[in-house]
């Protein structure tokens, strides 16, 4: 054998090629038999997985008892919307559908006319494309649709396929000098929208999937501006100091704990006279150390201190404070708040702490070299800070933004359990405490309802910003 | 300009930075003066208490899973119970989650399809699922649904056979009950019996032995060149040191016991403690999953090839190359993941386990001022944070690259 390695005057023939695989037992070879070790586990794997999957068909297909979902879908949906204004919610949804249509059409028409567009793809196949990309969303649309007993929601679905499809057409006739109206819509069509359903009984009836993706998404748009303004604000002239945040979030904490542990006692304009000169003296030595480096220490401190004690803090426990005490906070001549504005202050105040980590993540990918071009133009901080570092900041984490926009839409559901909304979830609590419903165990079909409601609504968000991400090249630049 | 001539202080940008931070700090330190003024009248108002006096007041209720506690106890011990089950849960969860969670991520880079597929599925179906429900789901569903009645409970035991050669001593390493008992009411684990500090101590030899051991094989391996097989010299370490450490110590075990309807001994848990446990553990699993799949392919694929122009075998490969350069990667997001599992304990109030949320819940329920209540909660969580952050960083710091 090593002859043939060493020797230089044998000449071995080349092997032919192996024929290409192609055939299902190639395929199973490969993938499931492809070593002694790799046929075990699929010998264990295999029966295990069919009988998992056998017993969710046959829960899902036979033994599950549907009627308490389909008996309750209008509670699932909007909650206890008043069920003879639900043609608001369907005019909302028509809307939204539109408005999708008409940034989808923008969008491509600005890609055709930078170039970026790949070739054009016959429509059949587009719809395919389309069809196979938004498999989950179909899916549960169809499952919503079958479960439905009128055809209202039908219709409805109908519509706001239309409306989808005129405002794409409509879109893709508007240029680029369109942009601003088309930004300024997104702002101003959420709020009629809002307008328009809580004219006849306000918020406090709303439910549903429609409470969580309106509390989810008041959450994110409320909290933009404060994250982007504590993002700015914890870089604010120098570079970050990860010594500070911790020396903040000690002092913050060492002071009132050591008081409360050594004299509980104490009631509270005492323990804020032993804190205050421990608070200025931690905040002094923080101050020195940043302010060797940066020109705004003062800003920095309170941005990383407000960060870090909403990164630290779960939401559940926040919801709880705010229920119960968000009152206390505010005169006793302004009227208490309503369930949905505490909720939604709390969601902003605790995203905007997650948002203002993840636009400083965008601010920290820029090169520096960004902004000393901007100061060599001569441009203000604020200008360089508005026209350059910020668009290149925000467009690189949209994906991250997104990621968090679905965070926080499962994380409505605490909503329901901290402050007893009928949120989703919460619905399922209480269509099994129904008197036709009670004690059955139908827990698990309610559950399993609201899990793949959750499920659909998460994975086609999900599936879609990875798309993006892939196309605005995140990470690969 | 002349060289060294300052500008006036109105256009002094320094000047102005501070004149800006000042007008920023002052708005800040209005508006929390406002909100503490509208607090501190509010509450003479209605005579609500601000300070933290209440943490000496009685209780007020028991705590299921700890038939010792007495209501007549004041609030602090019972918080401090509850921090006890707090940590509890969390640490299992953290230790429970990082394994599956490794194992699934490993899973989803196999070239089996069924495996892969299997793993691809759970992950994409729990990450996009809410916690809260994956918890109620094992609570009400599993735990209580499926699980069967104390008498029909059901048992995982091994059948080991007697030691009856030797000292007496040796009798202590035999299995005398089932390994777990699982029932609706309750479930029940082998556990060791004994003083904390003893255990610890124990591990931290063991520790120290596997160290030592695996330091000399891989000195003994570089001298003479033949393998070093230190993993396995190490585990064999381990098991040695804790066999004669049990014995010598005489250190024992409880088993799980069906006593009657309840179970007892071993280390019992509450359903709602195992559904907690499950839920966390399923949610977190997948999260640690997705990132040690993408800190495995994060690795430049160059690294690969080149471990297998060395002619390393796929083991070593993954051993000596990948997976160091994947840990330096995949450290702070699982650390990030380890907190929001710490947070995400708050969620077991839910199903009313005795975490420290649902203790100051039940505080308040039982007259227990809201505001300073949720003061003290919001701090513990805040120190668990940092505590955790603090390893994390900790650990995060010794295994970055040192850069020269």
């Amino acid at each position: 054998m090593s002859d043939v390695l060493l020797d230089p005057t044998i000449i071995v023939p080349p092997e032919p090629p192996r024929p290409a695989a192609t055939g299902p037992g190639d395929w199973l070879r490969r993938n499931l038999f492809r070593s002694v070790g790799d046929t075990i586990v699929t010998l264990l794997a295999a029966p295990l997985i069919g009988y998992v999957f056998y017993r969710l068909g046959r829960f899902v297909f036979a033994s599950g008892r549907w009627d308490i979902v389909e008996d309750n879908l209008a509670l699932f949906m909007v909650g206890r919307y008043p069920r003879d204004e639900l043609w608001r919610v369907g005019v909302a949804l028509g809307a939204i559908a539109a408005y999708g249509g008409l940034l989808a059409g923008h969008v491509h028409r600005r890609q055709v006319e930078a170039g970026r567009a790949g070739p054009a793809v016959p429509m059949a196949r587009r719809v395919g494309d389309l069809v196979v990309r938004m498999w989950p969303l179909l899916l549960g649309v169809a499952v919503l649709l079958a479960l439905t007993s009128t055809p209202g929601p039908s219709l409805v679905t109908l519509a706001a396929l239309a409306a989808a499809l005129i405002g794409r057409l409509l879109g893709a006739l508007l240029g680029r000098r369109w942009l601003l109206p088309i930004v300024v819509a997104g702002i101003v069509v959420p709020i009629a929208l809002v307008w328009l359903l809580t004219r006849p009984a306000g918020w406090d009836d709303w439910g549903g999937v429609m409470l969580n993706l309106f509390l989810a998404a008041a959450g994110i748009g409320l909290s933009f501006p404060l994250g982007v303004v504590l993002a700015l604000g914890r870089r604010a002239g120098g570079r970050t100091d990860s010594f500070v945040g911790g020396v903040i979030v000690a002092v913050l904490l060492a002071g009132p704990v050591v008081v409360v542990l050594v004299r509980r006692r104490f009631d509270v304009e005492s323990v804020v006279s032993w804190a205050l000169p421990l608070l200025a003296a931690g905040l002094a030595i923080a101050g020195y150390r940043t302010g060797r480096r940066s020109t705004l220490p003062l800003v920095r401190i309170v941005s990383v201190a407000y960060i870090e004690f909403f990164r630290g803090v779960p939401l559940y426990v926040l919801l709880g404070l705010g229920y119960l005490g968000l009152r206390r906070f505010l005169p006793s001549s302004a009227e208490p708040p309503g369930l949905v504005v505490r909720a939604t202050v709390v969601f902003t105040l605790f995203t905007a702490a997650y948002i203002a980590e993840i636009v400083r993540g965008g601010l920290q990918s820029l090169p520096r070299g960004q902004t000393e071009a901007g100061q060599a133009l001569g441009l203000t901080a604020v200008r360089v800070t508005g026209f350059i570092v910020l668009p290149q900041a925000l467009r690189n984490v949209i994906p991250a933004i997104v990621g968090q926009f679905i965070s926080l839409f499962k994380d409505t559901t605490l909503a329901g359990a901290a402050i007893g909304f009928l949120e989703l979830l919460n619905v399922a609590d209480a269509v099994t405490a129904q008197e036709q419903f009670r004690a059955q165990g139908l827990f698990a079909e309610a559950l399993t309802f609201v899990m793949f409601l959750f499920w659909v609504g998460c994975i086609t968000m999900s599936r879609e910003s990875q798309r993006l991400e892939r196309k605005l090249g995140v990470g690969t630049r | 300009m002349a060289a060294g001539r300052r500008p006036p202080p109105w256009r002094d940008v320094r000047t102005l930075a501070w004149i800006f931070q000042l007008a920023v700090v002052a708005v800040v330190v209005a508006v929390v003066a406002w909100l503490w003024n509208n607090l501190q009248v509010n509450s003479d108002r209605q005579n609500i208490p601000t300070d933290f006096g209440y943490l000496d007041q009685p209780a007020g209720f028991p705590i299921p899973s700890n038939p010792g506690f007495r209501q007549t106890q004041p609030v602090s011990a019972a918080l401090l119970e509850a921090l006890r089950n707090t940590l509890r849960l969390a640490v299992a969860g953290i230790v429970l989650a990082t394994v599956l969670g490794t194992l699934l991520g490993i899973a989803r880079l196999s070239r089996n399809f069924l495996v892969n597929k299997a793993a691809q599925v759970y992950v994409e179906f729990v990450r996009n699922v809410p916690l809260l429900g994956l918890l109620l789901i094992f609570y009400t569903a599993i735990v209580l649904g499926m699980f069967p009645r104390p008498d029909e409970s059901w048992v995982l035991a091994l059948e080991t056979p007697k030691i009856d050669v030797g000292p007496v001593h040796l009798r202590s390493l035999e299995l005398t009950g089932p390994i777990g008992v699982f029932n609706v009411r309750g479930s029940s684990v082998l556990w060791y019996e004994g003083r904390n500090l003893v255990f610890v101590l124990v591990v931290v030899a063991a520790a120290l032995a596997a160290w030592l051991v695996a330091r000399w094989r891989r000195y003994r391996a570089d001298r003479t060149g033949r393998p070093a097989r230190s993993g396995l010299y190490a585990a064999l370490a381990v098991v040695l040191v804790v066999v004669v450490l049990w014995l010598v110590l005489g250190l024992g075990g409880t088993a799980p016991l069906i006593d009657g309807r309840r179970v007892t001994g071993g280390i019992t848990m509450t359903p709602a403690y195992l559904a907690a446990l499950l839920a966390l553990v399923v949610y977190t699993s997948s999260h640690i999953a997705e990132i040690v799949r993408g800190s495995i392919q994060a690795v430049p694929r160059g690294q690969g090839e080149a471990a297998n122009a060395l002619a390393l075998s796929g083991f070593q490969r993954m051993w000596y190359v990948v997976l160091p350069q994947a840990m330096r990667i995949a450290l702070p997001p699982i650390g990030n993941q380890y907190l929001n599992l710490a947070k995400n304990s708050s969620l077991a109030a839910v199903i009313s386990f005795p975490e420290i949320t649902k203790i100051t819940e039940l505080s308040i329920a039982n007259r227990s001022p809201a505001v300073p209540s949720y003061t003290v909660l919001l701090m513990i969580y805040l120190v668990l944070s940092l505590a955790l952050s603090a390893i994390v960083n900790l650990a995060n710091r010794r295994l970055a690259i040192v850069e020269r």
